[in-house]
């Protein structure tokens, strides 16, 4: 795909757009592509990326890529007219509620990068006629990326660990929690975040679905290094079997 | 167009490109992205007789030019294998080989006892060098004796084609590959990965959850080079080689250091049409130099 629009968003994240010639294949929130960096021995294996908006219209890909290590890093330095080489799409993405369930109260847990689904997630919610609200997380407002677009697609509500923007503390301390009672969560983000949301989720038995980001290499199922323990016990991949799961299907108890 | 077909033993190979044990499943992963029949071979994931969960996650660490991988052998048995992989994989117009662990000389035993019962599977490759598993695994593979051991008593029970893939993680590989030969091996398969750690400086942890891990890619090539040109001054089995290959130019550098075939390993993860670009590159190297079957290449080093 080409390199289309490269956004520093921050110092840490950017925002890559890619074009492709061709149709792109059906893609759905939550599914991830995996992305080859050329030419660099530090960067030896591809690297996962989840989709974090698709414009259809215009065969284009948007990822939000924070900047962790080299491989990122050179990501973030695709110039304009470059050929980037993905596979994609990859995984599983999340459930969407059926058309009857148009009342449902949706809510969209995003901290981090992870806020980067959420978006894809929200816009097909909202063209499949729901009304999503979003609670995003970050360290301080600089953090907070993407805002206008989140408003585009629902009601957004924030938490800064700082309390530069929204309330202070984390997403799971946010009064909405308190004040509403939604029918189902999508989240994604840090692990230590997911697993308070689960918690939370569990606590009030609203139905709950999670996004991983294990390390992974093949992307296939093939490698088996991205594992997660189910219900069962049994390691299962994150790539195929996942990324996203209902926290039913983990065993996720801590 | 260069004939590529090639033997292992008596076991005959469309061409000599195959892809590697724990890096292609059960090639049904890939059919979406290639057509899988091309291939000379493809080599399972590692087989036990019982299920094996495998170590914890994280079971990976990036390297420079590699990763370290610490699976542990996940796999969910013989009988799984048998009755729900093997319907779905024997129809493949390729050779299926499965590669077959254990953690007694018992196990491998029962274990390819079992998959020989498998008509569609003509080879096994006996794995007595994964670094990853407490018991067994590389302990056969590390010494002569314990190495000819497990394969005399498989020989036994196992009438087709025995191939036993050796550890780089031994002094002397040659003599390894010797003392297999001599209880009966068609083949020898090397390297299997290096034994290596990754730290993570910032958290002062290791960080594969076994702490030590096993390394692979193009940064162990070198070393997989040397061992194939050691082992082939020393045994007439043919081998197949494999550690870091890449592209064409590693397959055919492979072959003149003395391997009859070779495996490509963990590039299958960032190009998983790698194995296809190989045999196509291979046959023009033999119509480039001249060479009429790609036969000729093997050990045709020029010292």
């Amino acid at each position: 795909m080409k390199v289309t629009g490269n956004y520093r968003l921050h110092k840490n994240y950017c925002l890559l757009k890619l074009t492709s010639d061709e149709n792109l294949p059906e893609m759905f929130p939550g599914q991830f592509v995996e992305v080859r960096v050329e030419n660099s021995p530090t960067t030896f294996l591809r690297r996962p990326i989840s989709v974090n908006y698709v414009d259809k219209s215009k065969n284009e890909l948007w990822l939000l890529i924070q900047l962790v290590g080299d491989g990122t890093r050179k990501m973030s330095e695709f110039r304009l007219g470059e050929i980037v080489n993905i596979m994609l799409p990859l995984g599983n993405g999340f459930t969407m509620p059926s058309k009857e369930q148009k009342n449902k109260k949706l809510l969209l847990i995003g901290g981090g990068v992870g806020t980067a689904p959420m978006l894809y997630l929200g816009a097909c919610l909202k063209e499949a006629g729901f009304e999503p609200t979003f609670l995003l997380g970050a360290r301080s407002k600089d953090d907070v990326l993407q805002l206008n677009e989140f408003q585009e697609f629902g009601t957004v509500y924030i938490t800064t660990e700082d309390g530069s923007l929204g309330e202070k503390g984390y997403v799971t301390d946010h009064t909405i929690l308190k004040e509403v009672c939604f029918d189902q969560i999508y989240t994604c983000g840090p692990k230590p975040m997911m697993m308070a949301v689960a918690r939370y989720a569990r606590a009030k038995a609203i139905s709950c679905e999670v996004s991983l980001e294990n390390m992974m290499a093949c992307g296939l199922g093939a490698c088996l290094c991205c594992v997660e323990k189910n219900k069962e016990g049994h390691n299962v991949c994150v790539c195929t079997e996942g990324p996203v799961f209902n926290i039913e299907n983990l065993s996720w108890q801590s | 167009m260069a004939e590529l077909n090639v033997n292992i033993g008596n076991l005959p190979l469309k061409n000599p490109v195959m892809t590697a044990s724990g890096t292609f499943g059960y090639g049904i992963e890939y059919a979406d992205f290639m057509d899988i029949s091309r291939l000379g071979g493809i080599f399972v994931k590692g087989t036990t007789i019982q299920p094996r969960e495998g170590n914890d996650y994280p079971r990976m660490a990036e390297t420079p030019s590699g990763m370290l991988n610490a699976v542990g052998l996940q796999n969910k048995g013989a009988d799984y294998f048998a009755e729900h992989i093997y319907p779905k994989i024997k129809d493949i117009d390729t050779n299926m080989i499965v590669n077959v662990s254990g953690s007694s000389i018992e196990t491998y035993v029962e274990c390819a006892e079992k998959i020989a019962e498998l008509d569609r599977i003509p080879a096994i490759e006996l794995n007595i060098s994964c670094p990853n598993v407490k018991q067994g695994g590389m302990a056969f593979g590390v010494t002569a004796c314990g190495a000819g051991e497990v394969v005399k008593a498989v020989r036994k029970v196992y009438p087709k084609t025995l191939i036993v893939k050796l550890s780089p993680n031994v002094t002397d590989i040659a003599e390894i590959a010797k003392a297999v030969e001599a209880e009966g091996a068609d083949s020898v398969s090397l390297i299997n990965t290096m034994l290596g750690m990754a730290i993570d400086a910032e958290k002062r942890k290791p960080i594969l959850s076994t702490i030590t891990g096993g390394l692979s890619g193009p940064c162990v090539k070198p070393i997989a080079l040397r061992m194939v040109w050691q082992t082939y001054q020393a045994v007439k089995i043919p081998i197949i080689g494999l550690g870091g290959i890449s592209n064409w130019k590693d397959a055919v550098e492979f072959m003149l250091a003395g391997a009859s075939a070779i495996q490509i390993g963990t590039y299958n993860f960032v190009d998983p049409t790698v194995s296809i670009k190989v045999i196509d590159g291979l046959n023009d190297y033999c119509d480039r130099h001249g060479f009429k079957s790609v036969k000729e290449l093997t050990g045709a080093l020029n010292i």
